[in-house]
């Protein structure tokens, strides 16, 4: 396990400069957009001159780029992420409540994507070619094809409006005091449209890469070899193929979990999920800049903590891999 | 545009039938409201802070005119449009001086403390006057606020102040907190101001950001019997689709501030169960208007300004753009304002050869290219109306030779780009007429205003005359020779064009049949609710 860790420190050290690029690049992107927080509040009050630059003073508006830059490094090196203008409250308690919607919505989708899409890409990867392989690669093509917004919309209209299975949008029931395994079934059935709008997008992504893995490796000679010792067809499929299919399916892992988080700023919309991508939406429409960082900074942890996830799965999945970056 | 008129009408009639026509069964109990339920309500953004006597907005108002009372709410039969809240009567002295307030007495703070003139006071002096967007402008020169005793309390001005323009500010700026929450400490940083204590037919019971905001009945309410309900919830629906589905699945009972796009609404009223309302928004009227920037060459020539207004079809704009729901605006004040609207305006028929032949006057001859100028064109974003106005204008100026270039931004890059760096030529802004043209429209052509303040004369424009007509008006204390200021003051801006007005809107509430008493005031969104009662 030792090899791990090493490998965990290494990733650590590295992820600290990426943090850091993250963070002043997001800095310097917000500052180049026209107007700041103050032109995005007042949009919903108006005012006078000094009413503006009182505002502008209290939240700090006033001082230089450099200056902001620079306090909000100090702040973050004492782990502290600020407050937030457009909520008057601490960025992190902002961030805290909506960052458990957010991945109970990302996870579920990612396990219902990864799960459903490579069993399903095992199941059309068994036979190449055949009727069923097909069939999934087409279908899997056009629900890939289709914007997740729609989706969800379509998913809306047809369960929520139409049929009624489904609550329309929200994480939980408003205001209903429920606790404990009610509770959680309650989240679970409004997690069910949002979760599928997103999750069924990226599950025509792992299904096809699963199968294409597989159609490459059942032409490699330890296949061969497999079938020719007599295996059952089976156990070539899952022990032999899939197995060593696998592999780039988890390193899609990590890279799709950036990605999910971008997806998920539409999905928490149309379904009024109060999650980080639509806090991330409004702190952008409302110039909220620490908010903004707050969120991004969360967000690169998240991705670098999954993919040093993936990483560890991957070492422990092959064990060729690591064993060169460990030693150097 | 007379003909325009009556569709209007005959559209309010339509829709005043479908009400009685949903009402017409159920009219013999209708009479005794039924006590109980919840109001689900849409509501698509999250208000920093709910202090309506620091945040005199709409957003504000709609969540927290329940919990905070102001001295006065507006009102359809009431004497000067206006029925008591919290002030019981309100008495203006001859020389502008002074305003005395009779409160009502027996009213309870939610927290149990008795409400008396301190409280007024408080409000005014340390609130309203430093702190409150619209405040800042109307008590300006609110000196003092006696309080003789617990039921009066006496506005002392330096300077004579109209008692009508009090008096129409009143629903709006007049919203009284407690003393005794915000003496102590910095009033911005109060926790009252995200969980409001009022005297309201609610108390602020719980906000769970970006899901809901909830209200509870409060028991101890002056009003006889009020509220009916017992509980009202605010979900936030940030998507623009969502408040229609919401409706159609029975989720919410209501969505106000047309939170159901105009597309939507031929649609939805076919729905069973659902009703479309326009009215309960008269008092709150947007107008839409061209800003134009004076400092252009071309546009700081009023035959050019002139051919802009005649290029524009106001009927085309208000079928087109606003499916019918606006009117086709005159001059700076609305058709629907009751005090100071005057039909007595110079008007701009749609006529394009005109337009034409005053731009060939002015000495802009059309290029090889058919064009005569091009202009840059920022379309406020805040509104779908602005955009696609903006999409037409383009158009309408293309037929006039004018080679208008959108430029699109979002809602604080264009408040910068217009009213701080003026960076446009022409923009389309939807300013609100706060039923008083000094809070209102006068700030949109007066001259002298600082840059940056937003929805103001950032264009550039100097007229002496309409400035001197302002400044009078705004110490004009005889209501008669006030108005008929105002009523000049529309006529000399009608004529010069510092800005094109172009329709007046308002909002559109989507209701379940079930939901009783609302739309029955011209703020009513941003009103008690304490009448509103859910029939099961």
């Amino acid at each position: 396990m030792s090899r791990a860790l090493t490998l965990l420190r290494r990733r650590l050290v590295g992820s600290i400069f990426v943090l850091l690029i993250v963070v002043i690049g997001t800095f310097l992107l917000l500052e180049a957009a026209p107007g700041d927080a103050v032109d995005a509040y007042i949009v919903s009050t108006g005012g006078d001159a000094g009413m503006i630059e009182l505002l502008r003073h209290r939240w700090g508006l006033d001082q230089s780029e450099l200056t902001r830059l620079a306090n909000y490094l100090w702040a973050l090196l004492h782990l502290d992420l600020g407050q937030s203008v457009t909520f008057s409250r601490p960025i992190r308690d902002v961030i805290t409540e909506r960052l458990p919607n957010t991945l109970l919505l990302m996870g579920s989708a990612t396990a219902l994507s990864f799960g459903l899409g490579s069993v399903l890409g095992i199941y059309a990867g068994a036979r190449p070619g055949s009727v069923r392989d097909r069939f999934l690669s087409i279908g899997s093509l056009a629900v890939y094809a289709i914007p997740g917004f729609w989706l969800g919309l379509v998913l809306i209209i047809v369960f929520a409006v139409d049929l009624r299975w489904f609550p329309i949008g929200g994480i939980e029931s408003i205001a209903s005091a429920r606790t404990g395994l009610d509770r959680a079934g309650d989240i679970a059935r409004h997690l069910v449209l949002p979760v599928s709008a997103l999750g069924f997008i990226y599950l025509a992504l792992y299904l096809r890469m699963m199968r294409a893995g597989m159609a490459e490796v059942w032409r490699q000679d330890f296949v061969l070899a497999a079938r020719a010792r007599g295996l059952s067809r089976r156990r070539v499929v899952l022990a032999h193929v899939a197995r060593n299919a696998l592999l780039p399916l988890v390193t899609m892992l990590g890279l799709q979990s950036a990605q999910m988080l971008g997806g998920s700023v539409v999905i928490e919309s149309v379904f009024s999920v109060p999650g980080l991508g639509r806090l991330a939406q409004e702190a952008v429409a409302a110039r909220d800049t620490p908010l903004l960082l707050g969120i991004i900074l969360v967000s690169a942890v998240l991705v670098v903590i999954i993919n040093l996830l993936v990483d560890i799965a991957y070492a422990v999945l092959d064990p060729r891999v690591g064993a060169n970056e460990a030693g150097a | 545009m007379p003909e325009f008129t009556i569709s209007r009408r005959t559209m309010l009639a339509g829709s005043a039938l479908l009400l009685a026509s949903t009402a017409m069964p159920t009219i013999g109990w209708a009479q005794t409201p039924k006590k109980g339920g919840r109001l689900v309500v849409a509501a698509d953004s999250e208000p920093r802070n709910l202090n309506p006597a620091i945040v005199a907005s709409n957003g504000v108002f709609f969540i927290s005119s329940k919990i905070v009372e102001t001295l006065a709410e507006a009102s359809f039969g009431g004497k000067d449009g206006l029925e008591p809240r919290l002030a019981l009567s309100w008495e203006g002295a001859a020389d502008g001086l002074s305003v005395t307030f009779k409160l009502r007495e027996a009213v309870k703070w939610h927290d149990g403390k008795p409400f008396t003139s301190a409280d007024v006071a408080f409000s005014a002096l340390q609130v309203w006057k430093p702190l409150q967007n619209l405040g800042r402008t109307v008590f300006k020169d609110l000196e003092a606020v006696d309080t003789p005793d617990e039921a009066t309390a006496v506005f002392k001005f330096a300077k004579p102040t109209p008692f009508q323009l009090i008096r129409n500010a009143l629903p709006t700026l007049s919203s009284v907190v407690p003393k005794h929450i915000y003496e102590t400490g910095k009033i911005e940083d109060n926790p009252a101001n995200n969980a409001p204590v009022g005297t309201g037919p609610f108390k602020f019971a719980e906000y769970k950001p970006g899901e809901y905001y909830r209200l509870e009945k409060n028991t101890d309410y002056w009003g006889k019997d009020e509220p009916y309900l017992d509980e009202i919830i605010y979900q936030v629906l940030p998507d623009r689709t969502s408040a229609a589905s919401a409706l159609e699945a029975e989720e919410i009972q209501l969505a106000a501030f047309s939170a159901v796009p105009l597309a939507d609404l031929d649609r939805i009223s076919k729905v069973p169960g659902l009703k479309v309302i326009t009215k309960g928004y008269e008092g709150l009227t947007y107008q839409l208007v061209v800003e134009i920037n004076h400092r252009r060459k071309e546009l700081a020539d009023l035959k050019v300004r002139q051919a802009i207004a005649h290029a524009i079809d106001k009927d085309f704009v208000v079928k087109t753009v606003f499916l019918g729901y606006a009117a086709t605006a005159t001059g700076p004040v609305p058709k629907n304002d009751p005090q100071f609207y005057t039909a007595d305006v110079p008007t701009y028929a749609f006529d394009v050869a005109k337009a034409n032949a005053l731009l060939d006057e002015a000495g802009y001859s059309r290029g090889d290219d058919g064009k005569r100028f091009s202009l840059k064109l920022l379309p406020a974003p805040y509104f779908n109306e602005t955009k696609q106005f903006g999409d037409y204008l383009r158009q309408a100026l293309a037929a006039i030779g004018i080679d208008a270039q959108l430029v699109n931004n979002d809602s604080a890059a264009h408040i910068k780009a217009v009213y701080t760096d003026h960076a446009f030529d022409l923009a389309v802004g939807p300013p609100v007429f706060r039923g008083d043209p000094a809070i209102s429209t006068t700030i949109l052509v007066q001259s002298g205003i600082p840059d940056g303040v937003p929805f103001s004369n950032q264009g550039g424009y100097k007229n002496a005359d309409l400035d001197a007509l302002i400044a009078k008006a705004s110490e004009t204390l005889d209501t008669a020779a006030r108005t008929e200021l105002y009523k000049e003051f529309q006529r000399k801006v009608a004529a010069d064009l510092p800005l094109i007005n172009v329709a007046e809107w308002s909002f559109i509430s989507v209701a379940r049949d079930t939901v009783k008493n609302i739309a029955n005031t011209p703020r009513w969104a941003v009103s008690n609710w304490a009448d509103t009662y859910l029939e099961s």
